[in-house]
């Protein structure tokens, strides 16, 4: 069975949990902007967080369903529907063979995933079939959907896997009504008043002071070049004391980076896997989630956190995401 | 060659949650740069666990690591207790396994369509061209590392009198296989790119190609030899497919 684009919407990516092992030679990891969003959508349809899924931004695509499918979206509020039906999202819907779904345009945060039951099919390049428009690798050489292609669908096989299960959990064809949905509050968080934690880089210091006051007090915006490699912030200009001379070395998603023009730059999912600009902060992981919920024009305010609270609360926060994720699992097994 | 200094001779810097930085120096040099392969070689070696990926950088490592395996005991966190297994590693002197190092050749078509900077170049380091050829194509490199673009590797070894600034204004389009120098840097792009260093030749080589189970032509740390050639056989290469 396969899935045909109708329209593709504005940014729509085909994205698994990304590449690793790589990065010696360049490659980055690309992968989802949302990872929490992403493993989610993909729990609530029975899939492990190895399978492909959608990755929707702001303007979401029409799709054409060739055959029965479960699906779900997770991530962005979008004002998605088949036919006059509403699809919510956080929760499992079945599409039946022939139906388009019209992901429509994103009410909260920017973007969502759209996981399907087995999973989209699609090459493994390099490991993954994470799209990374900007390296031009992946399924498509990389490139976002357009209008006109047509996406496999891993196919259900009859018998006792989990898609198999999960088809049986929502019942016969039309009942698209999902029993039960998943509370987003936890995981979803698209307030662009909520400050992002942020820890000192290891040039933070080589700022000049009215630039480290600046980066935990002042006001940024997404600007509008921002993508998927990174978001310039719109702001304050921040300035170093004295030029570095730096050589290039390891960044991370998450890494805030100042270039000389004085405009900060957000790395995310496609973020190159070296750089030579100061890095004046990294973002805690706990809220690149919630950064990748912003679009061009949101607000960003920076709030400070040491490493080790930091890391303690990543790894409170994956013990619970993974309870969450062995709770869904459950419940479609029940 | 053995590293000059102690390999055991770093400090230890998170960057973020998950990624640890062994920082053996500051500048770009080769000294520094071959301490950072033989530690990639040793946690390679020793298959240290708990380790996703290993980023090769002028003078530094970065480990993006595993935060569940490490997650911290006696009140350690995560990092503090990956940084103590890196200190164990490393506190016994390194042996370097000898003889390791991969030498690959690169054919390089200099000048004309291929080199549009090699006047500049030339003029630059007050040689002649075919000078500038010569110096380029004699030196030893080493692929100190990988990064900018898939496969991009940035070679250490360019003879000092070929260093020239970046252009002032960067081309959005640097063709496949140019050959270029930035600075003290000298590189091969391996896809069409931006880029702003000084181009004086291209390789029919494919430096990356995503298809293959090994993309890359160079790895970190190989050692690279550049043989200059004419146009005739640069064409010749260009058609023949790759192995």
């Amino acid at each position: 069975m396969s899935i045909r684009v109708l329209k593709s919407g504005l940014l729509t990516t085909l994205q698994d949990r990304g590449r690793s092992g790589l990065a010696a030679f360049g490659i980055g990891s690309a992968g989802p902007m949302d990872e929490v969003a992403f493993r989610l959508a993909n729990a609530l349809v029975g899939n492990g967080d190895d399978a492909a899924a959608l990755e929707i931004s702001l303007i979401g695509p029409r799709l054409h369903f060739g055959a029965d499918a479960v699906i779900a979206l997770a991530g962005a509020e979008f004002d998605a529907h088949v036919g006059t039906q509403a699809i919510a999202g956080w929760q499992r819907r079945l599409v039946a063979a022939g139906d388009i779904l019209d992901c429509g345009r994103v009410r909260h945060g920017a973007r969502a995933y759209l996981a399907v039951a087995g999973g989209f099919e699609a090459p493994v390049v390099l490991g993954s079939r994470s799209c990374d428009v900007n390296a031009g690798l992946g399924p498509l050489n990389g490139r976002p959907l357009r209008e006109g292609d047509a996406l496999p669908v891993v196919r259900m096989r009859d018998g006792a896997d989990d898609t198999a299960r999960a088809w049986q959990h929502v019942g016969s064809a039309h009942a698209v009504e999902a029993a039960w949905s998943l509370d987003p509050r936890p995981w979803f968080d698209p307030d662009p008043g909520h400050a992002i934690h942020l820890i000192r880089g290891r040039h933070f210091d080589a700022l000049d002071e009215a630039s480290r006051e600046a980066l935990f007090t002042a006001e940024f915006k997404v600007a509008p070049d921002s993508n998927r490699v990174g978001f310039r912030l719109d702001g304050p200009r921040l300035a170093l004391a004295a030029p570095l001379e730096l050589v290039s070395e390891a960044v991370a998603f998450g890494t805030l980076q100042l270039p000389p023009g004085g405009q900060p730059i957000a790395l995310l999912a496609e973020h190159p896997t070296t750089g030579g600009y100061p890095r004046i902060g990294q973002i805690a992981a706990i809220d690149l989630p919630r950064l990748a919920q912003r679009k061009p024009g949101d607000s960003v305010r920076f709030r400070e956190i040491d490493l080790d609270e930091a890391q303690t609360r990543y790894l409170r926060r994956e013990r619970e995401l993974a309870q969450m994720i062995e709770a869904i699992a459950k419940r479609l097994d029940a | 060659m053995t590293p000059a200094g102690g390999a055991n001779d770093f400090t230890i810097e998170p960057l973020g949650e998950s990624v640890l930085l062994m920082r053996f120096g500051d500048a770009i040099d080769a000294d520094t740069n071959a301490r950072v392969h033989a530690a990639a070689d040793t946690l390679r070696r020793v298959e240290m666990p708990g380790l996703i990926d290993l980023v090769p950088a002028y003078a530094t490592l970065a480990l993006h690591y595993d935060t569940a395996f490490w997650v911290g005991r006696n009140g350690d966190t995560a990092w503090q207790h990956l940084a103590g297994a890196l200190r164990a590693v490393f506190a016994a002197p390194l042996r370097p396994e000898p003889g390791e190092t991969r030498l690959v050749e690169i054919p390089v078509c200099y000048g004309d369509e291929f080199g549009p900077d090699l006047a500049d170049v030339a003029r630059h380091g007050g040689l002649g061209p075919e000078q500038v050829i010569a110096r380029h194509a004699q030196a030893d490199y080493r692929v100190a590392m990988l990064g900018f673009a898939p496969g991009f590797a940035y070679l250490l070894g360019l003879d000092p009198a070929l260093q020239v600034p970046r252009r002032a204004n960067p081309r959005t389009r640097v063709p496949r296989g140019s050959v270029a120098i930035g600075g003290m840097q000298t590189g091969i792009y391996p896809a069409e790119l931006p880029g702003g260093w000084q181009l004086i030749g291209r390789t029919p080589l494919a430096l990356f190609d995503a298809a293959s189970p090994s993309p890359c032509l160079l790895a970190p740390g190989d050692r690279v030899r550049l043989r200059a050639i004419g146009r005739d056989e640069f064409d010749a290469l260009a058609r023949t497919p790759a192995p």
